[in-house]
């Protein structure tokens, strides 16, 4: 039987509670204030649910809930910590669609992003974590005959930690598994934009992270996230964000003598060799999309490779099918399964990503595809992707957008295209592509970046540390050397010796 | 053809408005414009002094009496453009002053006609004695 409309494609959207409330101590509390802020979806601009507006007092009890139960998380064995992080993992799968399209209404993502990409990697993160735990070792070293050194890790204590809005999932994942495995109590702020994708995660994980193990607080920044940085009863922070809030943190941390760590984001590029050009086989085609990888998540990346360095020889044939590829991107409902880029996250993203093609067009960027708003869904925020060909020099080139907007220049020889590379503030992606052997080593590693893609691009496996030089942040996540960000070294000095030193 | 000094930054009527507002609640303040991922390339609004200028700090002028700062070496990318700070309704993240009333500082830029690039008023740079 055949219906006058073809049946939505469009997922249902998740029934969400009308109010979520702060997970202190393993219970849901209302802020101390009663006051509570609306969350919005940049899908269609509907509300989602009310979240709590915390203050300092209520970063003082979660505090406080996390110290209560370092007491005994601190001391509980790999393997019980290990099976913890599994059964999060087991959850998070069971969950994966569920999850996928709370996060796609949150942020506005498009749902084969947040099914294919953010909750798997959620998934294998906790799971890699889980892991390494299990395999990890101390050492001993017998300096001496009489003389025994200790190397031993304990957990660094109460962690606070601030996550991003872009994978509203997978940088709380990035932050938690770590920080837990290490053995730290963490007290998390999500971002004010998507507060709530966490909530319903750990309304999930009830019964299985023990009381106060992981408390979030919800709310602003200045008032929520900035007493968070600030407290004394803090020993490390984490930060994932840009770079004046990311000095201020290290300000705040330095009064009470933390470490921290920091991923402050990038302008990366993404170079494309001549010898690219060489076929058009299914490697050129892979080079065209990954071209086109901008407009991953809507360019809301710190990664996004939003410099496209193409060498002059191949350029016409190259860009026109980075051109066609990125004209075939399919803007729709983010719900819809086959929408290929959803919505920015807020409208002040969507003013701020505007207000950079602006001033690419008064610079004399030529538009090459793209350049203004898209319709894709009334009263959501979504831009076309849009590729500019201009000069590094120009504040398109040099500033991070976090949009859907490439800027494509060309260069001549490998040595132009590193100097034009490692022309930014930032360090921390790059890519390169080429059918050239010996260049695939030699210049990745002539490029002033944490993280290199090879003939690839936004690859974020567990097991393969990332993290920035430069003004990127420091600090590697996803590898088990992110442990020890999490945590202090204790070292028993054993003497043997029945006799005395003589000295007294 | 003018030969008057150029400003560097200014505001729109709406910001001003968040401005005073946030001055009667808070006091004195202070701008810092980031750059880097999330709620990069947006101004950052503190109290004054909150935020330590360091030494790589230039000061490009004031907007309703607050400080606007940039580090020197983004300034390098951004000194041939004009800077409007205005806001717009949105949920930004950051620890800006103005992110609990639901409005955003954000930059609009244009560049500087040539007679204004002769005559742009000289920055400061590093903390204020």
């Amino acid at each position: 039987m055949q219906t006058a409309e073809a049946p939505s494609k469009i997922m249902p959207r998740p029934m969400f509670k009308t109010q979520y409330e702060n997970y202190i101590g393993g219970k849901w509390v209302p802020p101390i204030g009663g006051e509570y802020f609306d969350n919005q979806s940049p899908v269609d601009g509907s509300l989602i649910a009310k979240m709590p507006r915390s203050k300092a007092a209520d970063v003082d009890l979660a505090v406080a809930a996390a110290q209560k139960a370092f007491e005994t998380w601190s001391k509980t064995s790999a393997t019980e910590r290990s099976k913890v992080l599994l059964q999060i993992a087991d959850v998070i799968e069971q969950n994966l669609e569920f999850l996928a399209r709370v996060e796609t209404v949150e942020n506005g993502k498009a749902l084969r992003e947040t099914m294919a990409a953010d909750l798997p990697l959620c998934v294998d993160h906790f799971r890699y974590f889980a892991g390494v735990i299990r395999a990890e070792e101390g050492s001993a070293t017998e300096l001496n005959a009489d003389t025994l050194s200790l190397i031993i890790k304990e957990p660094i204590g109460i962690v606070g930690q601030i996550i991003p809005w872009n994978f509203p999932l997978l940088m709380a994942t990035w932050k938690l598994a770590p920080a837990l495995a290490a053995g730290c109590c963490v007290v998390i702020k999500p971002a004010e934009q998507t507060p709530t994708s966490l909530a319903v995660l750990f309304e999930l994980l009830e019964g299985i992270v023990p009381a106060g193990v992981v408390n979030i607080i919800q709310g602003f920044g200045p008032e929520a996230g900035k007493p968070l940085a600030q407290h004394k009863g803090i020993n490390k922070v984490a930060f994932t964000g840009e770079t004046t809030t990311g000095r201020l943190i290290m300000q705040y941390a330095s009064e009470n003598l933390n470490p921290v760590t920091m991923e402050l984001g990038g302008k990366s590029p993404n170079i494309f060799m001549k010898s690219v050009g060489d076929a058009d086989d299914e490697f050129f085609d892979k080079c065209v999309e990954g071209a086109v990888m901008f407009a991953l998540n809507q360019g809301e990346i710190c990664t996004c490779p939003s410099r496209l360095l193409v060498h002059e020889d191949i350029y016409d044939k190259f860009i026109e099918r980075v051109i066609a590829r990125t004209k075939a991107i399919k803007l729709g409902h983010p719900l819809d399964p086959e929408t290929m880029m959803g919505a920015q996250a807020s409208n002040d993203q969507y003013e701020k990503i505007l207000s950079y093609i602006d001033i690419g067009k008064q610079e004399g960027a030529e538009v090459l595809t793209g350049g203004g708003p898209a319709d894709s869904v009334e009263g959501g925020y979504y831009i076309q992707p849009t590729i500019f060909k201009g000069h590094n020099k120009m504040r398109i080139f040099q500033e991070e957008i976090f949009g859907p907007v490439l800027s494509v220049t060309t260069f001549k020889d490998a040595d132009e295209a590193v100097a034009i590379a490692n022309d930014t503030l930032y360090g921390l992606g790059a890519g390169f592509w080429s059918r050239d052997a010996h260049e695939l080593y030699t210049i990745p590693r002539q490029i002033q970046a944490g993280r290199v893609w090879v003939n690839c691009y936004h690859d974020y496996p567990a097991h393969a540390p990332f993290g920035g030089y430069k003004k990127s942040g420091f600090g590697r996540e996803n590898h088990l050397m992110m442990l020890n960000h999490y945590r202090q070294v204790k070292n028993l000095l054993i003497s043997y010796s029945k006799n005395k030193l003589g000295f007294f | 053809m003018t030969t008057q000094t150029t400003f560097r930054v200014d505001v729109t009527p709406a910001a001003s408005d968040v401005i005073a507002k946030l001055k009667a609640e808070n006091g004195p303040l202070m701008f810092h414009q980031s750059g880097g991922c999330c709620d990069g390339s947006s101004p950052m609004c503190y109290e004054d002094g909150e935020f330590i200028i360091g030494s790589s700090d230039v000061l490009l002028g004031q907007i309703e009496g607050c400080n606007f700062w940039m580090s020197s070496d983004q300034f390098e990318y951004w000194q041939h453009t004009h800077l409007t700070i205005d806001v717009t309704p949105g949920r930004g993240a950051s620890f800006s002053l103005e992110i609990p009333m639901g409005v955003r500082f954000m930059i609009r830029s244009r560049l500087f006609e040539p007679d204004e690039a002769e005559h742009l008023a000289p920055v400061h740079v590093g903390p204020l004695d």
